[in-house]
């Protein structure tokens, strides 16, 4: 799948890792497990593998779904187009080894591991999930920032936006071959929005590793746009000086813009913008500006008219 | 020709088989078996089935010609008004479950979503279709007239497959299946038309006109 490229020059696995950091992590973990025996629960979800992982303060405090509906239905076009087929065909992707590629205008270029990310400090942070067809969620992701992972690389000057690549492989994902979509999935955030401290790489929800149909083994996660900003199974991050053509904005550029921020004031011809399902609840509830964010995000589009820009 | 009990029999059967769907939704519906979004569930297997039922009944005049049962005919009104019965529960559960009377969301679906407005402009074809299926209105209106009116069924299947083509994401496939058996249906009635103009012609030698 992807060619580790060894930087000369680059620095080593053991400059980058935060040699104290990781020690706290082992030691964490073995703490759950030690409070799992002991019957005393860091959180309500104890029995996973992240189960340590504080909870963020930029969580929510709502109740988050079940994880019947958080992991049953999905929207991962390539494992089919039905809410029902990621749940019922995702497993088959392999998920290890994984490395994520992080390259472009950057100073130090990298391939991560999928153990090098999980030496990151994890936190809990359960968000709102508004998807573009009208319906939303309450998810309690494990993860770090986005932030965290580019500053290490170190975007040069002229970088502008960060392009984010999901995995592509026709013998696992029965859905790449239905020419829905172009593929791999791209998308795209402007280099502010992607360094925004509410912008997650997700590895984990519900304190457990991430299910495949959600986006395993890691995934990006951005609250306060539509849920098809953010990319799932990310392989590849590209820094780069041109906005990204991504995905939906490619298949339907008239209804899916690029910024595609939650915003209940721009029409969409299929489903309304205004309103949403809560998945679990019985009627609708006015969908928030930036999905409730706004306090967060809005000054990154200060003066831009996010009626043109949609 | 089946005889009167046994035409009976096979009208119950089929109205049995018509009313199965509705009630496995309401039964799955009950017991939490419908995934995530239960409304959505809902609504569009009624819709599926209120467009597989008008396309059952359009299929009845082809099957009644070539197999030569004239007796079909009486039971293409009970499947056009099954098809209704779905469409109608299909707009109650958009009306009541997914907006829950929110009239001004709803006006503004049916202004401002295409494949909701051409919902319900089947909807409005289908409704005089309905309210003329019994036999009164039969003899009210007379076997021609009646006819011609119920012509109005094609369109409505049209705007039907519109509905779902244009309510689709991308993903086009489930449409497109319709369409092709909308296509059949609506193709073997025209290539009959062209020979029964074609007979017309020969028969008088191809100099008189067409009715
Ligand atoms: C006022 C009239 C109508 C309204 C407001 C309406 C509304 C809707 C809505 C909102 C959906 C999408 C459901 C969802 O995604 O949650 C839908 C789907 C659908 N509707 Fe309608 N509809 C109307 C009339 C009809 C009629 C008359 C038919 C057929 C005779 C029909 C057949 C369908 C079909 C086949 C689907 C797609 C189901 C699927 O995805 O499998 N609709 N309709």
């Amino acid at each position: 799948m992807l060619i580790h490229r060894i930087e000369p020059g680059g620095p080593a696995t053991s400059e980058i890792t935060d040699r104290g950091l990781f020690e706290r992590r082992r030691r964490l973990l073995g703490l759950a497990g030690a409070s799992a025996l002991l019957g005393l629960a860091p959180s309500a979800w104890s029995a996973g593998r992240f189960a340590s992982a504080p909870r963020s303060p930029l969580s929510t405090a709502e109740t988050p779904n079940s994880l019947r509906d958080i992991t049953g239905y999905n929207n991962f076009y390539e494992f089919g187009t039905d809410k029902t087929d990621p749940p019922k065909y995702a497993h088959r992707l392999k998920t290890r080894p994984w490395t994520v590629s992080v390259e472009g205008l950057v100073k130090r270029p990298k391939v991560f591991g999928i153990d090098d990310l999980l030496m990151f400090p994890l936190e809990e942070r359960i968000y709102r999930l508004r998807c573009v067809e009208g319906w939303s969620m309450v998810i309690p992701w494990i993860g770090f920032p986005l932030a965290h992972l580019l500053k290490q690389v170190e975007p040069l000057g002229d970088a502008r936006f960060v392009e984010f690549i999901s995995a592509l492989d026709s013998d696992t994902m029965p859905g790449v071959g239905m020419g829905s979509l172009r593929w791999p999935y791209v998308e795209g955030l402007r280099l502010d929005e992607a360094l925004h401290p509410l912008t997650l790489m997700a590895v984990g929800l519900y304190g457990d590793i991430l299910p495949n149909q959600n986006g395993a083994p890691v995934r990006l996660v951005v609250p306060w746009k539509y849920g098809f900003k953010s990319g799932k199974s990310i392989v590849r991050i590209r820094v780069v000086d041109k906005q990204p053509a991504t995905a939906w904005n490619q298949a339907q550029p008239r209804e899916y813009g690029f910024y595609s921020n939650v915003n209940p004031e721009v029409r969409h011809p299929r489903w309304s913008q205004a309103t949403e399902r809560r998945l679990g609840e019985f009627g609708k509830r006015p969908t928030l500006m930036f999905n409730g964010y706004g306090d967060q995000v809005a000054g990154l589009y200060a003066g831009m008219d996010l009626r043109v820009h949609f | 020709m089946p005889s009167p009990a046994q035409l009976g029999a096979i009208r119950l059967a089929l109205l049995a088989l018509c009313v199965a769907p509705a009630l496995w939704f309401f039964a799955a519906a009950w017991t939490d078996h419908l995934g995530a979004n239960p409304v959505e569930a809902v609504t569009r297997g009624l819709g599926d089935w209120a467009l597989r039922l008008l396309l059952l009944t359009l299929c009845i005049t082809p099957l009644r010609r070539w197999l030569a049962w004239p007796w079909l005919l009486k039971l293409r009104r009970m499947l056009g008004v099954t098809a209704f019965v779905y469409a109608l529960l299909h707009l109650a559960a958009y009306v009541w479950a997914d907006q829950f009377f929110d009239w001004d969301a709803i006006f503004d679906d049916i202004l401002h979503r295409p494949f909701i407005t051409v919902g319900f402009l089947t909807f409005v074809l289908l409704v005089p279709l309905a309210a003329t299926s019994t036999n009164a209105m039969i003899r009210r209106l007379g076997g021609r007239r009646w006819q011609k009116l119920h012509r109005l069924a094609y369109p409505a299947a049209i705007l039907a497959v519109l509905h779902f083509f244009w309510m689709v994401k991308l993903d086009i496939r489930e449409p497109l299946v319709y369409a092709a058996a909308l296509a059949g249906l609506l193709g073997v009635r025209l290539y009959w038309r062209q020979q029964a103009r074609g007979a017309v012609r020969t028969s008088c030698g191809g100099r008189c006109s067409p009715p």
